[in-house]
C-alpha cells in the first residue's frame, strides 16, 4: 500500500430504511492522517454514513473502500477492516461488567491474540495517555461521562487502528466534561491518527480539521476548509444551519 | 457535595431523635400506627398465636413420638388410631421415613441412595461458591454425576445390581432436576440465541417452532408421550429405561420455558453492547460468551430461578408414568395400612424438605444478585 492511497473512499453509496432514502449518492474520500469533521442537523445521515464505514450499517448502494479492502458480505473483509478501523460512540458503550482495565484489553487479547501482560501494559499505556491510569480497577459504572469515554477512546486504541471514527462523542456528556475529551480528541489528532468526526464542536472543528464535510437530507452538500465553510457558507442550508448552531452557543 | 450545601446544615445532630429511633418507635411507627393498623395487628397477631398453638397442640403435646412393637416385631399403631386427629403421629414417620426418602430400593442397599443425596448436595455446594467457579468443576460435575449413576445401579465393586424401576425417592427427585436443569439451561441459550439470529433464518424458524410447539402442551401431556408413544417409534429390542424417557421429555420442556427467559435479558441489553463489541472486531462466539451473555444472565437471575424452582417441583409430575419421586413415594407410604389415616404427617414432612431446597434455592438466587451487583452497578 502506498503512502497516497486514500483511507476512506466512499463512492455513491445509497442507504433506504424501507421507503426512507437515508444516504443520497454520498461520495467522499479520506486520505492518510486527514482529519475530517462531519456536520449537519439531525437526521442529516451523518451518524448513518459513519457507521456504515465499519459496516454496523450496510449500504445498498455504491462502493466503500477501507484502507485498501473493499466493504462487501465477505466476512474476512469486514474482520480485516474492523480490525484497522476504532471507533468511539455518543454514549460510551464500555462493558459494564468488565473493569477499565479488561474493557481495554479484551480485543487485543480475543482479537489480536496479544499475550495478557503485553495487552495489560499496552492498556495502561493508553490509559496514562487519555489520563486515567489510576481509574484501571474501577468499573465504568463508578467512572463519570467524560472519563468513560476517554476510556472508550483508549479502549479503541488498544487495537492500533489505522482510523478513528467518532460518532458524536461529547453529545451526551454534561458541558463541564465536554473539555477534557475534546483534549484527548486533539492530542490524538496531533499524533497524525486519521479521523472522521462526527460533532457539533465547531471550536474543535476549527482546531484540527483539515475539511469540514456538511450534511443534510442524505447528501453531501457542501465541503472545504473549516474557515472556508464557517465564514464563506455557499449554500442557503449551511447558512441556516451556522447561524442556528451559533445562535445555540 | 459542594460547600454551599454543608454551609447551610443545622449545627451537627449525630442521629435522628429517640421518638424516631429504637425498637418501640418502629413498632409504633409499623404496627400501631393509628386505629385501623392497630385493630389489624391485634388481629394478625390472635390468629397467628392460635395458629401457632394448636400446631404445637397437634404437633408436640398431644403427637405419639413412638409405638410399641408386637411380639410378632411389628409395629402396634393402637396409640395412633385413638388419636383420632387430635395429636400428630410421628411414629409413622420413624417407621416409614426410609421408603419415603428412597422409595422401593432395597432396604439393605438403601445406604447407596442415601450417600447419593450426600454427593447431590456437596456438588450443590461446590458449585455455588464462586471460588470454585474454574473449568475443572465441569470435570467435577461428569464425575459425580457418575458416582451417582454408578451407586444407584451396582453391578460393581461388589454393590449387587438395582434395576432402574426399583429407584425411587428423593434421588430420583434430585436426578431428574438436576440433569433436567443442567442440560436444559445450555440447550435454553443456543434456542434463545438462535430465536435472535438474523444472519440464519432457517435457525431462528426451528427455534421458534420448537418453543412454541413445547410451550403449547402440558408437561403430563408430554410426559405421557415420552412414555407412551416414543417406544413406538424405536427398534424393537432398544428401549431406553422409563427414567430417560421422563428425562428427555423434562430437559426439552424447561429448555423451551428457560430459552424464553434467557431471551428476555438479551433482549434487555443495550443494543449499543453488541455494536461496541462488533466495532472492535470481536467474533460472534466472542462477543455472544464475554459481552452479551454475561450481562443478559445476570439481568436475568430472578425469573430463571423462578423456573428453577417450579422445575424442581414439576419433577413430581412423573408420578403419571408410574415413576417413584419423593412425593411419590411419601403417597406410596400412606398406604401401608398399618398407619392408615396417617395423611397429614407425611405430607407436611415432604412439604419441609421441599420448602427447604426450594428456599435455599431463593436465597441464593438473592445473594448472587448482590454480590454480582456490586461489580455492575452501571
Amino acid at each position: 500500500m502506498t503512502e497516497e492511497a486514500p483511507a476512506i473512499v466512499l463512492d455513491k453509496v445509497n442507504k433506504w430504511y424501507g421507503a426512507l432514502h437515508v444516504l443520497r449518492d454520498v461520495s467522499m474520500t479520506v486520505a492518510q492522517k486527514e482529519r475530517v469533521v462531519v456536520c449537519g442537523p439531525s437526521g442529516s445521515g451523518k451518524s448513518t454514513m459513519i457507521r456504515c464505514i465499519n459496516r454496523l450499517e450496510q449500504h445498498q448502494e455504491g462502493r466503500i473502500v477501507v484502507d485498501g479492502t473493499e466493504l462487501t458480505d465477505d466476512l474476512r473483509a469486514l474482520d480485516t477492516i474492523r480490525r484497522e478501523v476504532g471507533m468511539v460512540f455518543q454514549s460510551f458503550n464500555l462493558f459494564p461488567h468488565l473493569t477499565i482495565l479488561e474493557n481495554c484489553t479484551l480485543a487485543p487479547i480475543s482479537v489480536r491474540k496479544m499475550p495478557k501482560a503485553e495487552a495489560e501494559e499496552l492498556a495502561m499505556d493508553f490509559l496514562r495517555k487519555v489520563k486515567i491510569p489510576e481509574q484501571a480497577k474501577k468499573y465504568p459504572g463508578q467512572l463519570s461521562g467524560g472519563q468513560q469515554q476517554r476510556v472508550a477512546i483508549a479502549r479503541a486504541l488498544c487495537m492500533k487502528p489505522k482510523i478513528m471514527l467518532f460518532d458524536e462523542p461529547t453529545s451526551a456528556l454534561d458541558p463541564e466534561m465536554i473539555k477534557e475529551v475534546l483534549d484527548t480528541m486533539v492530542s490524538l489528532a496531533e499524533s497524525g491518527m486519521t479521523m472522521v468526526c462526527v460533532t457539533h464542536e465547531m471550536g474543535f472543528a476549527r482546531m484540527v480539521a483539515d475539511r469540514v464535510v456538511f450534511m443534510d437530507r442524505g447528501e453531501i452538500v457542501e465541503s472545504g476548509t473549516p474557515a472556508r465553510m464557517f465564514e464563506d457558507p455557499q449554500t442557503d442550508r449551511l447558512k441556516l444551519f451556522l447561524s442556528q448552531i451559533l445562535r445555540g452557543h | 457535595m459542594n460547600s454551599q450545601a454543608t454551609a447551610t446544615m443545622p449545627a451537627t445532630r449525630a442521629r435522628p431523635p429517640a421518638s424516631v429511633y429504637g425498637p418501640i418507635a418502629w413498632l409504633r411507627a409499623n404496627l400501631f400506627n393509628g386505629i385501623f393498623s392497630t385493630v389489624v395487628t391485634l388481629v394478625i397477631g390472635v390468629g397467628t398465636a392460635w395458629a401457632i398453638m394448636g400446631l404445637m397442640r397437634w404437633g408436640v403435646a398431644n403427637a405419639v413420638w413412638s409405638v410399641p412393637t408386637t411380639a410378632t416385631g411389628a409395629m402396634d399403631p393402637t396409640a395412633c388410631r385413638a388419636l383420632h386427629g387430635v395429636g400428630a403421629c410421628w411414629a409413622a414417620i420413624g417407621d416409614k421415613w426410609r421408603f419415603m426418602l428412597f422409595g422401593r430400593y432395597p432396604y439393605d442397599e438403601q445406604w447407596r441412595a442415601g450417600l447419593t443425596l450426600v454427593l447431590f448436595i456437596g456438588l450443590f455446594w461446590v458449585s455455588s461458591e464462586p471460588r470454585f467457579w474454574r473449568k475443572e468443576l465441569a470435570y467435577v460435575w461428569v464425575v459425580t454425576l457418575w458416582v451417582i449413576f454408578l451407586l444407584l445401579w451396582g453391578g460393581v465393586f461388589g454393590m449387587t445390581y438395582v434395576p432402574q424401576d426399583q429407584w425411587g425417592g428423593l434421588p430420583i427427585t434430585l436426578l431428574l432436576s438436576t440433569f433436567g436443569l443442567a442440560l436444559a439451561f445450555p440447550l435454553a441459550v443456543l434456542v434463545a440465541l438462535g430465536r435472535r439470529s438474523t444472519a440464519l433464518p432457517a435457525v431462528k424458524t426451528l427455534c421458534i417452532v420448537y418453543v412454541e410447539l413445547i410451550r403449547g402442551v402440558p408437561l403430563i401431556a408430554l410426559l405421557f408421550m415420552a412414555n407412551v408413544m416414543f417406544p413406538l417409534f424405536m427398534p424393537v429390542g432398544l428401549n431406553p429405561d422409563k427414567l430417560l424417557r421422563a428425562q428427555v421429555a423434562i430437559i426439552l420442556f424447561a429448555a423451551a420455558y428457560l430459552a424464553e427467559v434467557v431471551r428476555g435479558g438479551l433482549q434487555a441489553l443495550p443494543k449499543g453492547q453488541a455494536e461496541a463489541a462488533d466495532a472492535l472486531g470481536l467474533t460472534y462466539w466472542q462477543k455472544t460468551m464475554k459481552i452479551t451473555l454475561p450481562q443478559a444472565l445476570r439481568l436475568v437471575i430472578p425469573p430463571l430461578v423462578n423456573t428453577f424452582i417450579g422445575f424442581f417441583k414439576d419433577t413430581s409430575l412423573v408420578l403419571t408414568i408410574g415413576i417413584l419421586d419423593l412425593l411419590t413415594a411419601a403417597k406410596t407410604a400412606m398406604a401401608d395400612p398399618i398407619w392408615q389415616g396417617v395423611s397429614t404427617e407425611i405430607y407436611l414432612v415432604v412439604a419441609v424438605i421441599y420448602v427447604v431446597f426450594c428456599y435455599t434455592m431463593s436465597s441464593y438466587s438473592r445473594s448472587i444478585e448482590r454480590k454480582l451487583g456490586r461489580t455492575a452497578n452501571r
